[in-house]
């Protein structure tokens, strides 16, 4: 069974080529089969192969496909690596994903391109498919660049509008500086090691210079920092929201953006030799946390609250991973893939019954309205508040936990930590109450209420699994090394839900709405939402001097030499030209005059 | 008493510089003609003298063909200028310049 | 005898195709298209059986013969030469109107040219077919181009010319040279090897051919011919130009000057390799600042050259088979852009990226393999590109750190200019509407596609093809640098 492997991104593949191939000839409902189908296959497949491998004892799996680049010296192969954390990422991206495909194969049914829409999600599913299997890291980026690729695309799926096509090159480019630094990193490696495989770089016994290595891991951090959307490449995750909402929970939640967690957490070996490094990602994690936290105070946008959050969140797994509680990260990105997707799916349909309005302002009062909707996005942010018993409880606990225990980390990130869970409860329950609660803003008929099954079936298991996933106890022992569950005192343990606690009361007195509310209009209001002034600064830093290189060389300044040299010639030519005078006597003279000059001076030489 | 060789050199000199000054001075074709002619000549004493010199008779000779050299350009010559005056009604050189820039 | 062929077939059908033009109309594709076809399974069955060799006497008194060598590499780039001639003809296939019998000529002529260039073993020859390949791509620019093409052709003509004098001079002294050594004048390459020239002599004499590659490469600063040559020739024209022409300049670097002069070339290797790495990043930002469509690619040719200037002179196998790499996945991406360039300026009559925008929604097929191809040129890993780049940075890196840091800076730049350019012409609002690809063109681009992934998944066959000549270099450096 688990030779099958290759079929699980095989799959997805395969489906995105027949729907490109037949681009324009296939209905709706076939389409829809196609790239629901071939998710679901691929879930089903990961599950049977996820059950065997369990009961093989979690030893590490190889598949070699072909051989791709031979490099001399160090060939790679294009092979799949399965062991536990890859198991994991591979099922929450299949599984998840597969319900976000059901789902988006109803919300976008009747978008007239919506062929081409699966082309772009079952493409990124490979990607992101080959990005955790991938045995070399050569394989991982080219997992990496398939789906910063597909991002691009899915971001401005509705291109017509200028505003998206912007906001899928900033995604781009700005991931491309984070790729350029993995890049860069994955050079150091290959000179360091010799090798570009994982498994050689990992248990080499190579004695690598301290500075060298450092230099790798900080610049595989930038890559990660990038495609995460962390501290200081954070600023394309709330304009990527201009794409349709089941990119948005696909790709903006619960997979592409993990992808950073995942490096750190698969080349954890090489991060646990340099001394500072992980120190480093914790405080990223922790900063963009609390930068995202109250970035969302600030949204009006239902969208940007939840990318905000979601950027707050994996600051959340960047902390597990930095205070070396590896598996906790990964629980961690496992839950908020259940809560983030139903949270995002939720929205989405919120949004399909406001006919695309996406202003909280603009909601209010859905719980009487749509109150099926409104009891899932409740349930997802109670998980996202780290409600206890819901599956973000336990993820989060655990990271906090480490956090205050582990020498890399520590009290101080603790605390920071903490406070983050308060920012974190205060705009959940914001956001809840201001588009559940209060006097309607809206202008909709009670018709317009009743939600299409397709578009709540997939939400079923995402509930379930936000309710009830803590529960489920992943093994990382033959990856990260046995599992330590630290001891701590009640208080430290209970901290994080009694600022939660916090938080709620808090946003009931200034959030409830007792009557209709407004967007806060006041310098610190905007600046917040204006993502603390980064956007800002980047443009100044290096969107205007390029253009303005742009447009003062458009002319090539090193033309202007070759333009001097044949403007020379010519007004070189305009001068002798007057001695061409066509008189005779005039060329007389100066044969004469030459002449004379010519044996004077051989007489006075002589 | 004999005339030293040397005057007689001198007097080539002479004669050729009053011929090239005239050929570079004057603009009238005829004129540069004729002192073409005195350079020509000039040239064909200084043969003289040297034949007188070396006591031979090839000087003589080469004075021969130079005057029929010089017959014949002159023959050209003139059959030009008056082709030219025919073409452009005047024997001013200055006017034949389509060979500028 | 039968390498000599590969020379003088495209010749003979150029003439047939410019006589067969005036009698009936039209015919002139077809023997053209054919003939290149029968000349590239030629090519491939000749190559089929290994290498092979030819020398005449030409003139003895120099010691000059026409000398052919046909090994892996030389059929590598003369396969990808006679492919991108079919391209050529393709794509122009309605676009001339006038003396398209001497186009095909011209074609024909220019493609026999630079075959010539791939095989000359002799150094007389090799200049002889460098002037060659040259004339018919200044006529192919000069009457088939577009508004600025005097210009443009005047600039090509000369730089090349100025250059390729400074290389005759330097094959003269080195003739000479051996001459000195031996007591007999000797133009042939394999001789000029085993020739051991004096550090200060083969510095000199290696910057003479440097400069004439240099600037065929194109190196800034001495690229300034290349986005008006590109750009106001005829797509035909800028297909052969951008795919194959600028691939001498790097052939020139890896069979004459890394083989002769390595000592000056390592000497010189700091210098070249920082000269490579501003060719990446000033093509780039150069790219960026352009608003037509050709100039745009033109510029982005600039920036990959450089990655194989960068590799070229990093004396690294890894980086060797980078450059190789890229010399053919370069070759297929800005030919296919170019492609798309010619395309496009037939239906909209202006290569102005004002001028486009919102062409996805009436044409989307062509919109997806411009995305493909744009892709593709900045570095997408599957496709040939991204590979010919990893070799690349992988290998200098080894030898040249910091320059190679700052030359992959160009990953950045070439997002940034190849999203400039698709998201202008195809995304934002419909601008103008454009008929689809025809059958013909959604042939040739789809083959191009095909030929990108699979050089992306499966370079293999790349890297046997050149492995002798990179082996033979890196021999050589094994010996100068223990």
């Amino acid at each position: 069974m688990q030779n099958l492997l290759v079929l699980v991104p095989l799959l997805p593949l395969l489906s995105s080529l027949i729907l490109l191939l037949l681009a324009g000839r296939l209905s709706p409902l076939l389409v829809a089969l196609l790239g629901v189908g071939s998710m679901g296959l691929a879930a089903i497949l990961t599950l049977l192969i996820g059950i065997e491998f369990i009961g093989l004892g979690g030893e590490s799996f190889q598949q070699v496909l072909f051989n791709w680049l031979p490099i001399a010296g160090a060939p790679i192969n294009f092979g799949l690596h399965l062991d536990q954390l890859s198991l994991v990422m591979m099922s929450v991206i299949t599984g998840v994903g597969w319900m976000i495909h059901w789902y988006a194969a109803a919300y976008m049914f009747e978008d007239k391109d919506v062929q081409r829409f699966f082309v772009y999600m079952n493409l990124f599913v490979f990607a992101m498919l080959m990005l955790v299997l991938g045995d070399s890291l050569v394989l991982l980026y080219l997992g990496w660049e398939g789906v910063g690729l597909c991002s691009f695309l899915l971001i401005g799926f509705w291109q017509h509008k200028a505003d998206n096509v912007v906001a899928s090159k900033k995604a781009f480019i700005v991931t491309r500086v984070g790729d350029t630094a993995m890049m860069i990193g994955l050079l150091i490696l290959f000179s360091e090691y010799g090798s570009l495989h994982i498994n050689t770089i990992v248990e080499s016994t190579t004695h690598v210079s301290q500075s060298n290595l450092w230099l790798a891991c900080i610049l595989l951090v930038g890559g990660a920092v990038g495609k995460s959307a962390q501290l200081p490449l954070q600023t394309w995750l709330p304009d990527a929201m201009a794409g349709p909402t089941p990119v948005s929970a696909l790709i903006h939640a619960a997979t592409m953006v993990t992808a950073g967690v995942y490096l750190i957490a698969r080349m954890h070996p090489l991060f646990l030799q340099v001394e500072g490094i992980l120190n480093l990602v914790a405080w990223i994690g922790v900063l963009t946390l609390v930068l995202a936290g109250v970035a969302a105070l600030a949204q009006s946008d239902i969208k940007r609250i939840l990318a905000y959050s979601t950027m707050s969140q994996i600051g959340y797994m960047f902390l597990g991973l930095g205070a070396l509680a590896f598996d906790a990260a990964i629980f961690h990105l496992m839950t908020h893939a259940f809560f983030k997707a139903l949270l995002f799916l939720t929205a989405g349909s919120i949004i399909l019954k406001m006919h695309h309005q996406q202003d909280i302002f603009k909601m209010g009062g859905l719980f009487r309205s749509l109150p099926l909707t409104s009891t899932f996005l409740l349930i997802g942010l109670l998980a996202l508040v780290a409600f206890p018993g819901s599956s973000g409880f336990f993820s989060k606990e655990a990271i906090l936990a480490a956090t205050y225990q582990a020498h890399t980390a520590g009290p101080t990130l603790w605390w920071i930590g903490v406070l983050g869970a308060f920012l974190t409860s205060l705009y959940s329950f914001r956001l809840l109450f201001i588009v559940c609660f209060g006097p309607a803003n809206h202008d909709l008929k009670e018709a317009d209420y009743k939600p299409t099954s397709q578009l709540v079936v997939p939400l079923l298991p995402l509930v379930t699994l936000a309710v009830i996933g803590g529960f489920i106890s992943l093994d990382f022992s033959l990856v990260f090394g046995p599992a330590n569950h630290p001891h701590l005192p009640l208080w430290i343990e209970w901290m994080p839900v009694a600022v939660a606690l916090l938080g709620f009361i808090l946003a009931w007195f200034l959030y409830f709405p007792r009557q209709s509310m407004q967007a806060s209009s006041s310098v610190i209001n905007n600046f917040c939402r204006d993502g603390l002034g980064f956007d800002w600064l980047y443009e100044q830093l290096f969107t205007k001097p390029l253009q303005l290189f742009a447009r003062i060389n458009k002319g090539d300044v090193i033309d202007h030499f070759y333009h001097f040299v044949g403007w020379f010639n010519f007004s070189l030519n305009e001068v002798l030209v007057i001695s061409q005078n066509g008189k005779l006597r005039w060329y007389l003279f100066g044969t004469l005059a030459g002449c004379a000059l010519m044996l004077g001076g051989l007489i006075l030489w002589r | 008493m004999t005339v030293p060789i040397e005057h007689g050199f001198v007097l080539v000199a002479l004669l050729w510089a009053i011929g090239l000054v005239g050929l570079l001075s004057r603009k009238n074709t005829l004129f540069m003609l004729m002192s073409m002619e005195i350079m020509l000549n000039a040239g064909a004493l200084a043969f003289i003298l040297a034949g007188s010199l070396w006591q031979q008779a090839d000087g003589q000779v080469i004075y021969i063909l130079i005057l029929s050299i010089a017959a014949a350009e002159v023959g050209l010559g003139l059959a030009l200028l008056i082709r030219l005056r025919q073409h452009i009604g005047d024997l001013d050189i200055d006017k034949l310049d389509e060979m500028k820039g | 005898m039968a390498l000599s062929f590969l020379i003088w077939l495209p010749l003979l059908f150029g003439i047939c195709a410019w006589l067969s033009e005036k009698k009936y109309s039209g015919l002139g594709n077809w023997i053209t298209l054919i003939s290149l076809i029968g000349l590239l399974i030629f090519t491939l069955y000749l190559g089929n059986s290994g290498s092979s060799s030819l020398s005449w006497q030409w003139f003895a008194r120099f010691n000059i013969h026409f000398a052919l060598l046909f090994d892996g590499l030389s059929l590598l780039l003369i396969s990808l030469t006679i492919a991108l001639a079919i391209l050529a003809v393709l794509v122009s296939w309605n676009d001339i109107e006038k003396h398209r019998g001497f186009f095909h000529f011209n074609l024909m002529f220019s493609v026999a040219g630079i075959i010539g260039v791939f095989l000359a073993a002799d150094l007389f020859l090799f200049f002889l077919f460098w002037e060659v390949m040259l004339l018919p791509m200044t006529a192919l620019i000069l009457i088939w181009g577009h508004e600025g093409r005097r210009y443009a052709a005047f600039k090509f003509f000369i730089f090349t010319q100025v250059s390729s004098l400074l290389m005759l001079i330097a094959i003269i002294a080195l003739a000479l040279y051996h001459q000195n050594q031996t007591g007999q004048l000797s133009f042939n390459l394999g001789e000029l090897q085993q020739l051991v020239i004096p550090d200060t002599m083969q510095f000199w004499l290696m910057l003479g051919f440097f400069i004439a590659f240099a600037v065929k490469l194109p190196m800034v600063p001495f690229h300034s011919w290349l986005p008006d040559a590109h750009t106001q020739a005829p797509t035909a024209g800028s297909v052969l130009l951008a795919g194959i022409l600028l691939k001498t300049g790097a052939y020139g670097l890896i069979r004459i000057v890394l083989p002769l002069f390595p000592s000056a070339t390592m000497e010189f290797a700091p210098v070249a390799v920082t000269l490579g790495v501003v060719s990446i990043i000033y093509g780039a930002l150069m790219a960026y600042s352009q608003t037509d469509f050709k100039r745009l690619v033109a510029y982005s040719s600039i920036s990959h050259m450089g990655f194989v200037l960068l590799a070229l002179f990093s004396w690294n196998e890894v980086a060797l088979q980078g450059a190789i790499l890229t010399i053919v996945a370069h070759g297929i991406s800005s030919a296919a852009l170019f492609s798309m360039a010619g395309m496009i300026q037939h239906r909209i009559h202006s290569r102005e990226l004002g001028n486009m925008g919102g062409m996805w929604k009436s044409a989307p097929k062509m919109a997806t393999v411009t995305l493909i191809f744009v892709m593709a040129g900045i570095g997408m890993p599957g496709m040939a590109n991204f590979n010919g780049e990893l070799f690349t940075l992988l290998g200098s890196y080894q030898q040249f750190p910091v320059q190679t840091i700052v030359a992959s800076l160009g990953i950045i730049g070439s997002a940034i200019y190849g999203l400039h350019l698709f998201q202008r012409a195809f995304q934002g609002p419909p601008n103008v509407d454009v008929v689809d690809l025809h059958m013909r063109e959604l042939v040739f681009t789809s083959i191009l596609v095909a030929a990108l992934i699979y050089f992306g998944l499966q370079p293999h066959i790349v890297l046997e093809l050149s492995s002798d000549t990179i082996g033979s270099l890196m021999q050589t450096a094994r010996e100068l640098r223990p």
